[in-house]
């Protein structure tokens, strides 16, 4: 199956920019205000979309970039960015990520920074951390795992080894990071969670205005993570490029463990077994027994999905978690398409899936919705799997799509969507089968009631 | 019990300046204006507007890409677009505002659901984008055979000199079937989004308004400028002028075609509904091709009902007239029905309005006519004629920013220019204060003594808005609305209405009337506290009564 050229145009993108990411990472950190480097416009359209999905504040502040700005340089306004915001907010840490802007003029971030600093010796002013997340180069994705790499190489120190856990999230819901949170008590072990944007941006309502939401990862315990017993980080592609796990490992002696989602049984059994032996401590019943009702809806509802054809898109991680999860219930992903180019996602599939050729499954990197869309009609897909932009070709199939990831514009509850662990496995479970139902049912001529 | 306390907008004002760091509030100090109006002569205090949001700052603003491609071209269902740049911005623009749009058959063309993006990477930084420009430009034509391509540069555009106008005419002279225009709206241009709408009437003007002399059949015909459509305005407004013969040529840009752009200067008068985005183009086809203008607003029953008689005073017809009264008579029998239950529940509420370069000025009157009061507002990308009205233009200073966005010049099109009204029709039409043609008051001279003013209001000081007057509604976009809803303060998204409407027009007021009331007296904000943490609040009134 084609793929796009190296000089084709993206229609309908199934990708978003590397600055969209990094903003996910800030707001996961406590007390922590993301800036962006560049034009205004870049802070204003990632909030719109990011709050667009979480329905929830999103401050990200930017240095505003003019004309004059362009072309003399961007270093007088970081300063003055940086100056109001420590006095508006009182921020611990504050996020630098570049734009496509400062990084095409070549914007000396690190350096400005540094002297930023040492101008100012006398006075307490929060971390800074910066990040380079030109957009031109990959996707939201790698300005997610390039934000969290540069939080631990500033932040994170060795020491005396401790009982904890590291937990290095990637782009999951609130409800998905708060699972995490869950299972550390429930296990009774030490954990931390990096980052952790569960209350930041799915928080309560207030009565009173806050400057900053609460919640989010705290600095002392991203300083905590180079002592720490290990790191599990999710995501097989990630692993394979070497992540923050990675750095954690070969900078502090902390052992790394890249693992997939923990979507399905065979994941999430996975990622369960490990976590019994780095901490040494048994499986709560709670688990086994949501393991075992789990077991029991694949019973109860593979006949349902037995030979349906799926298309999954969005990150690779993602989607080759997706795809293991439904294999199991006798689907086929007939499309696994990633926004993301990496070149490794076949490889990984093939781990996963070692008969995809004779299954027919096209595996497609840099791809967009108008080969989403093309591919579906032509192996007549029966349900997507994705984010809310694959509404267009849901529509024009007439199939339906099962909402997963992000950005999830046209359905309330994005940041509550589960889809780790037993019991997140199970939900989307649900999800996919009522839709397989619902549809056969009202293309029904006679209205059955029992299906 | 609510226990009120009076605090004077002068206390608010000082409040709100005294975060800020010396030169943050003196700039901050002319951009938050008393309102004081002088009832002779319309006289209102210079406020300034449209300079730059300070670094750091948590402004509400977009930029000039986001005007150009999101606000002015982005409601046009057949003129296909292509972002070039990076994937953000194209994907960012991407059916995002709600501008509803309806091909009038399955075979008409609508671009709206899809966006095409150069997706420049870092290889095109380094060595140009424009190879991958034009094989973009080949493979939309060679899919969609577009009438028209327009090209949206985006921030690294301008900087590593790729040039979209010579590629848009080298792709034109190859496939001269296909209009290609290219518009210079890298986001580092001009101050806001309002920089990327002049650069769009600018392009339309130059390459499409005027091309085709065919004219649309109709006695007393229109263009309705700077209506976007958004929930379904425009939907509303096409109803309304159908129903009293007037014929609409063109609407910039709600449900919009290619082809009425182009036929748009054989219509007899323009109406301005947003003046701050379109009111270049009103200008500049009135030099060119001899449409008066005239500011006009649709959002609010009576507002509608006035503008529709000024259409009547224009052209001056006894039957056109008599038909305008018989619609307003028809539509208002409604209209007042509902508004005498809801304003029983929402009399004497009070709301805020942060909006747009028009809307926080066009919204208060549909406030009024429930009873409502706007105790503060402010735009968010406006200058200062739209504060202040029109006559201040030859005093507004012209500064760096204003400059970089090019200023056409134009005149009288020998062929295409024809006077619609004679010299001395104009004059007393223009006599006449409440046509205000070529002309628009400002919202000021409308507000109350002593409401506050606030230009680019940023997140800091809506927070202290909204402690202090504790409004009964918040009106702005949806990076204000949740953490306004956060501290129990409902808001109204007035860019993309919550996904509501339309509002426009007599069937929008009554949509709006019920919205608000439904909102102002929602019960969900009497679950807040649980009954075992019921405490006294301190809430403040407005002293501007």
């Amino acid at each position: 199956m084609i793929a796009k050229e190296k000089n084709d145009p993206t229609v309908n993108a199934c990708k978003l920019c590397s600055p969209l990411g990094a903003s996910f990472v800030f707001k996961g950190i406590e007390n922590c205000i993301p800036l962006l480097h560049g034009s205004q416009g870049c802070s204003t359209y990632i909030r719109r979309y990011m709050i667009g999905h979480f329905r929830e504040p999103i401050d990200i502040a930017s240095t505003n970039f003019g004309e004059e700005t362009a072309i003399f340089g961007g270093r007088e306004n970081l300063t003055i960015a940086l100056d109001n915001i420590i006095k508006a907010y009182k921020p611990s840490v504050i996020g630098i990520a570049t734009t496509c802007l400062s990084e095409t003029i070549g914007d000396d971030v690190p350096m400005y920074l540094g002297s930023y600093v040492n101008d100012r010796k006398d006075l307490v002013i929060p971390k800074l951390v910066h990040v380079s997340t030109p957009s031109y180069k990959g996707t939201h994705q790698d300005g997610f795992y390039a934000t969290i790499n540069s939080l631990i190489e500033t932040i994170a120190e060795g020491g005396e080894k401790t009982k904890t856990i590291n937990f290095i999230m990637n782009l999951f819901s609130p409800a998905d990071i708060r699972w995490f949170k869950e299972l550390s008590e429930c296990y009774n072990i030490e954990s931390i969670i990096m980052p952790d944007y569960s209350d930041t941006l799915d928080g309560e309502y207030w009565g009173e205005y806050k400057r900053m939401p609460e919640g989010g990862t705290k600095i002392e315990d991203i300083q905590k993570m180079g002592r720490s017993i290990g790191t599990i980080e999710f995501g097989n592609i990630l692993s394979e490029k070497g992540g923050a796990g990675e750095i954690l490992e070969s900078k502090f002696g902390v052992k790394s463990y890249g693992i997939g989602f923990p979507v399905g049984i065979t994941n999430t059994d996975y990622f369960f077994s490990l976590l019994e032996s780095i901490t040494d401590t048994k499986l709560p019943e709670k688990y086994r027994k949501e393991r075992g009702l789990l077991i029991d809806s694949y019973v109860d509802g593979h006949k349902y999905l037995f030979g349906k054809k799926a298309v999954l898109y969005g990150e690779d991680d993602l989607v080759l978690g997706l795809a293991s999860f439904i294999r199991e219930l006798g689907m086929i992903p007939v499309v696994i398409g990633t926004g993301r180019k990496t070149g490794l996602l076949e490889k990984v599939i093939n781990e996963v899936i070692p008969d995809y050729k004779s299954l027919n499954i096209s595996i497609i990197e840099n791809i967009d919705f108008e080969d989403i869309g093309r591919i579906a009609q032509e192996k007549e897909a029966d349900i997507l799997i994705g984010h809310s932009k694959g509404y267009k070709v849901a529509r024009d199939l007439n199939i339906p799509l099962i909402r997963v990831g992000f950005p999830i514009h046209d359905r309330i509850g994005g940041q509550r969507v589960r889809v780790l662990g037993y019991q997140g496995t199970q939900e989307l479970l649900d999800r996919i089968i009522n839709a397989i139902i619902e549809k056969k049912q009202s293309d029904s001529p006679v209205g059955y009631m029992a299906m | 019990m609510n226990q009120n306390t009076t605090i004077s907008p002068e206390e608010i004002k000082d409040e709100l300046l005294r975060s800020y760091p010396a030169k943050v509030a003196k700039k901050r100090a002319k951009q938050i204006i008393i309102n004081s109006v002088d009832k002779a002569t319309d006289e209102v205090p210079e406020i300034m507007a449209n300079v730059r949001t300070i670094p750091g700052i948590l402004t509400m603003r977009g930029c000039s890409y986001a005007g150009c491609r999101g606000v002015v071209l982005g409601p046009t269902r057949d003129i296909l677009q292509i972002t070039h740049g990076p994937i953000g911005c194209g994907f960012y623009a991407w059916l995002t505002r709600r501008n509803q749009t309806k091909p009038a058959t399955d075979k008409d063309e609508n671009f709206m659901t899809y966006s095409m993006s150069t997706d420049m990477t870092e290889n095109e930084i380094i060595f140009g984008g424009e190879k991958k420009l034009k094989a973009a430009i080949e493979e939309a034509i060679s899919i969609f055979h577009p009438k028209a391509i327009g090209i949206f540069a985006t921030c690294p555009v301008g900087l590593i000199g790729d040039d979209i106008h010579a590629v848009a005419r080298e792709m034109e002279s190859l496939h001269p079937e296909v209009n290609i225009f290219g518009f210079s709206c890298e986001g580092y241009r001009g101050v806001s989004q309002s920089a990327g709408h002049h650069v769009a009437n600018n392009k339309v003007f130059t390459d499409v308004v005027g091309l085709n002399d065919t004219v649309k059949e109709g006695k007393y015909k229109i263009n309705l400028l700077g209506e976007y459509n958004i929930g379904g305005d425009a939907f509303e407004l096409d109803r309304i002028f159908e129903k009293c013969g007037i014929t609409v040529v063109s609407t910039f840009s709600g449900n919009s075609t290619y082809d009425d752009f182009t036929r748009a200067h054989t219509a007899d008068l323009n109406l301005v509904m947003c003046h701050r985005s379109i009111n270049y183009l009103a200008e500049m086809m009135e030099k060119k091709y001899g449409l008066p203008w005239f500011k006009v607003n649709f959002i609010g029953a009576y507002d509608t009902a006035k503008s529709l008689r000024k259409i009547g005073e224009y052209f001056g017809d006894k039957e056109l007239k008599d038909k305008i009264e018989k619609v307003i008579a028809e539509e208002m029998i409604v209209v007042e029905e509902i508004k005498k239950d809801v304003t029983t529940r929402t009399t004497g509420k009070t709301a805020m309005l942060f909006v747009g370069g028009s809307r926080a000025h066009h919204y208060q009157e549909l406030f009024k006519e429930m009873g409502m009061k706007t105790i503060s507002a402010g735009y968010e990308f406006a200058h200062r004629d739209d504060y202040e009205g029109r006559k201040v233009l030859p005093t507004v200073k012209i500064d760096a920013d204003s400059r970089n966005i090019e200023e056409l010049k134009v005149s009288a099109d020998p062929e295409k220019f024809k006077e619609r009204k004679k010299a001395s029709e104009l004059d007393s039409l223009k006599a006449n204060k409440n046509m205000e043609m070529n002309d628009y008051i400002g919202m000021m001279p409308e507000m109350d003594e002593n409401t506050l003013i606030i230009d680019d209001l940023n997140h800091h000081e809506a927070e202290v808005l909204i402690e202090k007057y504790k409004p009964d509604i918040f009106c702005a976009g949806i990076k204000e609305k949740y953490v306004v809803q956060k501290s129990g303060v409902p808001v109204k998204q007035l860019h993309s209405y919550d996904y509501s409407g339309p509002y426009a027009g007599f069937v929008g007021a009554v949509n709006f009337y019920k919205e608000i009331d439904r909102m102002v007296n929602s019960k969900v904000w009497k679950y807040v506290k649980a009954p075992w943490e019921k405490e006294t609040q301190l809430a403040a009134t407005y002293a501007c009564d």
